[in-house]
């Protein structure tokens, strides 16, 4: 009989839930953890990671100017104690990872490099080549085997939280090899479940973010923090979405339109091409307006232009951009400029969390991008969430440790059995006993992707926003006589889409009415009938609550310690 | 079979969409497993025509002649359609000490003193998604599925190559068992499929070479350890 009980159940592989695994098990040899994801942890999405990781190792650099750039970067809605506290802690994180093998770009002297970054005013990021969370990734899960008290769940996926008398006691989750459910009861729960990229038609993200912990900390009562706050990167190759890193900026990269024109000098010649990236996804947008992008088979797209770094530069410091282009967009860009143009990349929102990674539900821990610290505000500068899974994660770990700790007994059975019961009757009974019928998981989840991509997109508008809200509760209906043609409980991938699908129903409700109630333009949000910041109104966080109807929108205002709020200016 | 002809014509340029497209629009019921659909995350490995490949960056127009054959990684368990079992794998790699170890951490208020050159000698092992297209290639894991196989290895000499890690001569110890790097043959298939160039099949070459040292020292000096 396999072992369901464990002091700390963490959800998800990735960085944030290895680091915050790690984090537990070192603190005591005692405990017991869980660590269960849908995929095998070396596939979690922080693969994906490219351009670098921030953290102050320079004397040129000081703890003030990366919360600054931060703060700035997220258009005043950081909360700054969450800042103050992340800025100081990259540096051990960045080092700690170097002791656990991290193969860091090294510099002649053999200290690790720093690279430029968008937004940030001085090198600070450093990097792995331009395979940074891939080698995090691996880092962090092959040292995970050093102990044995972390246990894997490999490829279970999570259904539902286990509430038990007003207090987080674990998950139920589904075995995708088994086809059956189980309930794996912790003390504390942590949801490190990444973001939810997939609820937009062009996206960077990989197929598996589906915004899964953030749809499970809703259902059970806990507020998603600013919603509407969504990232587009501006470089992303058109038809597929792949990312191509901002460290080709970074490194020098230009960004021209159809005539050659580096663009960016007539929206931001401070910053140019490095600028933070809710601006030059803008202005890549107005470029396209105005008649000066490129056209492709894959619509509208301007130029990454690399040529003038020379291949050795490119192969040394940008490996993957080459070969990402090479295989993926058949050109070479040691000759050509890559075709680029704004996707969804990130979400600045997520579950609402203190600096511990608290939720309002006891015993239940939020962390990386399906938290909401929140370190990004409005707008996240580029190479701080990899630095933010590892501060964050580390600090949530140490915080569930001491909460379990300070629950003597292990949750009781009761509780779990029952919520199992529910989860099979939901699951297996419910949804997998669905006929087909005319609606289709891949039908409405495309349909919800496109809307998302035109109504709640890089810019937006009251009556598009409103569209939107609406729409999303008729595909929510819809959703409801979606049937499914594969009736095995083994490896159902059809029926773990129709989860996903669920889930993120729950998440562009969250997102629209987010967006819709925000009347003013902040960072990544941008409202063309509120074209200005408000901070009279709005200098404040959006929270969304679960009803039975559309979330119900609250706000609680912004920590501000030393920065009070100024014109966003480069 | 005109539907999937139909299929590839409208797909042909769009590497990951092959697979999904029937899953989405023609069978909901086929079983595989995929993410980043960049080449990295290392999950959409399948044999394409007969070749261990990552699907995602195949390109159809370059497999396409008559029918698309696809079929799971060559010898894993199958768990259904093209998803196989790799639990295996991550016994074997938690086998070889995956990580740096050391008798001393030392402080983090700075790091270890790397040079480009020192990164530079385990970069290329380094580079492993775990995708096990090296394990579905190679003949020796197909006959003895107890042979530590090509990532594994691999991954050891990565750390035992890294100036910071002190853990070599387990490794190697646990390399120069029976279920060790002496059952590879050096095929070299491991090598010729590897999507990252990894070239595990010199990686194991080289363990060889540093196990047979280790054992010619301690025939030579009893008591002495190799790093």
């Amino acid at each position: 009989m396999e072992r369901t009980s464990f002091d700390i159940v963490v959800v998800g592989g990735g960085a944030a839930g290895l680091r915050a695994a790690i984090a537990a098990a070192e603190s005591d040899p005692d405990l017991t953890i869980a660590l269960v994801s849908k995929v095998y942890p070396m596939r979690s999405h922080t693969v994906s990671a490219e351009g670098g990781t921030a953290a102050v190792l320079r004397d040129y650099d000081s703890f003030e100017l990366h919360a600054l750039d931060t703060i700035k970067g997220s258009d005043f809605l950081a909360d700054q104690d969450a800042v103050e506290f992340f800025v100081a802690r990259c540096p051990e994180e960045i080092i700690r990872l170097e002791h656990w093998g991290c193969p860091w770009s090294r510099d002649e002297d053999g200290r690790v490099s720093q690279r430029a970054f968008g937004g940030m005013s001085v090198k600070r990021t450093v990097y792995a080549a331009d395979k940074v969370g891939f080698h995090i990734l691996h880092t962090l899960f092959q040292t995970s085997m050093k102990y044995d008290r972390i246990h894997r769940f490999d490829e279970y996926f999570v259904t539902s939280l286990i509430v038990d008398a007003g207090a987080c006691t674990g998950v139920v989750a589904l075995n995708l090899r088994g086809g059956s459910m189980v309930a794996i009861q912790g003390k504390a729960t942590i949801l490190a479940t990444g973001g939810c990229g997939r609820v937009y038609e062009f996206t960077t993200n990989g197929f598996i973010k589906t915004g899964d912990g953030m749809a499970l900390a809703y259902r059970a009562g806990v507020p998603l923090k600013d919603m509407e706050m969504v990232q587009f990167h501006p470089t992303c190759l058109p038809g597929t979405g792949i990312l191509i890193t901002e460290a080709a900026r970074g490194e020098g990269g230009y960004l021209i339109n159809k005539d050659g024109e580096r663009y960016m000098q007539r929206y931001l010649p401070g910053k140019m091409e490095l600028g933070p990236r809710d601006i030059l996804s803008r202005a890549m947008v107005q470029e396209m307006k105005e008649g000066r992008a490129f056209e492709g088979p894959y619509g509208l797209y301007l130029g990454l232009d690399l040529r003038h770094l020379g291949a050795k530069k490119i192969n040394e410091r940008i490996p993957m951009v080459r070969e990402l282009a090479e295989k993926y967009m058949g050109l070479d860009p040691v000759h050509e400029p890559i075709p680029v143009r704004p996707g969804q990349h990130y979400i600045m929102g997520g579950v609402s969390t203190n600096l511990k990674g608290e939720t309002t539900l006891p015993g239940l821990y939020a962390v990386g991008e399906t938290a909401c610290v929140s370190i990004n505000g409005a707008n996240r500068l580029g190479s701080n969430s990899l630095s933010e899974c590892l501060v964050f994660g580390a600090a949530c770990g140490h915080a569930a440790v001491e909460f379990a700790k300070r629950r003597s007994t292990y949750p009781r059975g009761a509780a779990a059995r029952e919520a199992l019961k529910r989860e099979e009757a939901r699951v297996f009974d419910g949804l997998l006993g669905r006929e087909r019928g005319k609606e289709t998981v891949a039908g409405i989840r495309i349909e919800m992707q496109q809307l998302m991509e035109r109504d709640v997109g890089i810019f937006r508008e009251e009556s598009a926003l409103s569209d939107a809200c609406g729409m999303l509760g008729k595909l929510r209906d819809r959703f409801a006589s979606v049937g499914l043609a594969d009736k095995d409980r083994v490896f159902n991938t059809e029926l773990t889409a129709v989860l996903e699908l669920d889930f993120m129903l729950d998440i562009t409700m969250t997102i629209a009415h987010s967006a819709r109630n925000r009347h003013e333009s902040r960072g990544a949000h941008s409202r063309t009938d509120f074209p200005q910041r408000d901070d009279a109104n709005y200098l404040k966080h959006t929270l969304a609550f679960q009803t039975d109807g559309p979330p119900r929108i609250d706000y609680v205002p912004v920590t501000i310690t030393k920065w009070q709020p100024v014109e966003r200016t480069y | 079979m005109v539907e999937s002809e139909v299929v590839f014509r409208v797909k042909r340029y769009r590497p990951e969409s092959g697979l999904n497209y029937i899953k989405d629009h023609v069978d909901p019921t086929l079983t595989f497993r995929w993410s980043c659909r960049m080449g990295i995350c290392g999950s959409c490995g399948a044999d394409v025509n007969g070749q261990p490949r990552l699907t995602c960056g195949t390109y159809i127009r370059d497999v396409h002649k008559g029918a698309v054959t696809v079929e799971p990684l060559s010898n894993f368990p199958i768990l259904k359609d093209l998803v196989v079992d790799f639990d295996d794998f991550l016994n074997k790699l938690a086998s070889v000490t995956p990580y740096i170890v050391r008798k001393d951490w030392g402080d983090l208020t700075k790091e270890y003193v790397q040079y480009p050159e020192d990164v530079e000698a385990y970069r290329q092992q380094s580079l492993c998604i775990n995708c096990m297209l090296c394990y579905a290639a190679c003949p020796v894991f197909g006959s003895s599925p107890e042979f530590v196989g090509p990532a594994a290895s691999a991954l050891a000499l990565r750390y035992n190559r890294d100036t910071r890690d002190q853990g070599a001569d387990a490794r190697l110890a646990r390399l120069n068992t029976k279920t060790g790097i002496w059952e590879c043959t050096f095929v070299g298939e491991c090598s010729v499929v590897c999507p990252k160039d990894v070239d595990p099949a010199a990686a194991i070459q080289t363990l060889k070479f540093l196990a047979t040292m280790r054992h010619m020292r301690r025939l030579l000096m009893p008591g002495a350890s190799s790093r």
